[in-house]
């Protein structure tokens, strides 16, 4: 963000496009790149979340699972704010 | 014979960012240095380095002939008159589109390899057998993009299918900056560009209505001589490609009025 990004949202102003259009291509890209179709990436996120949600309890609501691309290398990056872990989690190790 | 012959495709994705036009003009710059320069239009479909040469009317043969071994190359080279170290391979007929393979363009550059300093190929655009075709054949490759999305998506797109096929330096132009846009936010910055990428940039080339008086000429602005601002890019991407160390033109520190300095403050960069 830059300088006149910020005065922009402070004057209510829209985003400059140059900014804008830094955010879409990030995004775009780190699709382009993982060559996942979106489909596939909601079924992964649904799935993971599934998963993560076997161990501990989590915020799905401020939970986020995205792809982020830098220096042409793509990460999944999940962001998951756990409430709690789950008490059935280490029983099952146990036993 | 040339031992280290630079092969070089100049390739974008997307059409019309100006990939036959830094083609002719590098070609030019480059022979006008002394290099001995060739450039291949690889756009069978759509040729048109000829015309932005101004060799049109001087074709006799095409790769065409030569890979049916129906002429000799220095038979269908194009040599330009006033820049004798320059040649042009003309592209054949549209239709050699449905027989080429990667091997015939291999061995065309092949040839070339064998009397040139420099090949340079004008890649159609697109990712598709044209593209590949050319990919084989090239050792380094020059990505033409402009500061706006869909080009460099298209861009990004073949620079991973560069990386696959091993090709080595590929290097970023940066075509039709507008210095002024890109102050007041509303293009993409240089560093926004190459940052995206990821890839070293070899030079940017301003936008320049001077481009397009040379196309309807013939003439490109490198051979003209001409001081306009695009020209002045191209010579100065030539000189780089020849080992030169040519500081790179930042638009963003363009004029140092009040006006200036505070344009310039509000491109600083928060988080
Ligand atoms: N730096 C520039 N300034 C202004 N016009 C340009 C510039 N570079 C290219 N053009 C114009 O853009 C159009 C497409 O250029 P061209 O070289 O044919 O692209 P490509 O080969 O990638 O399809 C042409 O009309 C050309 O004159
Ligand atoms: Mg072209």
């Amino acid at each position: 963000m830059t300088l006149r990004d910020i005065l922009n949202k402070l004057l209510g102003q829209q985003k400059t496009s140059a900014s804008t259009a830094r955010e879409r291509l990030q995004l775009v890209l780190a699709h382009d790149r993982s060559d996942l179709s979106p489909e596939l990436l909601d079924q992964m996120k649904r799935e993971i979340l599934e998963v993560v949600s076997k161990y501990v309890e989590i915020n799905i609501d401020e939970g986020a699972v995205s792809l982020e691309t830098e220096d042409r290398m793509t990460a999944l990056v999940a962001n998951l704010p756990i409430k709690r872990s789950l008490p059935t989690t280490n029983s099952g190790v146990d036993s | 014979m040339a031992t280290n012959t630079r092969i070089i495709l100049i390739c974008s994705g997307k059409g019309g960012v100006g990939k036959t036009t830094l083609t002719a003009n590098l070609g030019i710059a480059l022979a006008r240095q002394g290099a001995k320069t060739a450039v291949l239009d690889a756009d069978f479909g759509l040729r048109n380095l000829d015309l932005l040469l101004g060799l049109e009317n001087r074709i006799v043969y095409t790769a065409q002939e030569v890979l049916e071994e129906s002429c000799r190359l220095d038979q269908a080279l194009v040599k330009h008159k006033q820049e004798p170290n320059l040649a042009l391979l003309p592209a054949g007929n549209p239709r050699m589109l449905d027989w080429l393979k990667p091997e015939d363009m291999q061995r065309i550059v092949s040839m070339l390899s064998d009397q040139f300093d420099y090949v340079l190929i004008d890649c159609p655009a697109g990712v598709e057998d044209g593209f590949k075709n050319a990919v084989s054949a090239t050792k380094e490759a020059i990505i033409v993009t402009n500061p706006e999305v869909s080009a460099v998506r298209d861009a990004d797109r073949v620079i991973g299918l560069l990386n696959t096929h091993g090709v080595n330096p590929v290097q970023l132009v940066l075509n039709r900056v507008r210095p002024k846009m890109i102050a007041s936010q509303e293009m993409l910055s240089v560093d926004d560009v190459t940052d995206i990428l990821a890839l070293p940039l070899l030079g940017l080339v301003l936008e320049d209505e001077q481009v397009i008086v040379s196309t309807n000429r013939g003439e490109p602005l490198t051979l003209t001589g001409s001081n306009s601002p695009a020209a002045r890019c191209y010579s100065n991407i030539a000189r780089r490609m020849q080992g030169e160390d040519i500081p790179l033109l930042d638009p963003s520190k363009e004029g140092s009025g009040m006006r200036d300095k505070f344009i310039r403050l509000m491109q600083t960069k928060i988080f």
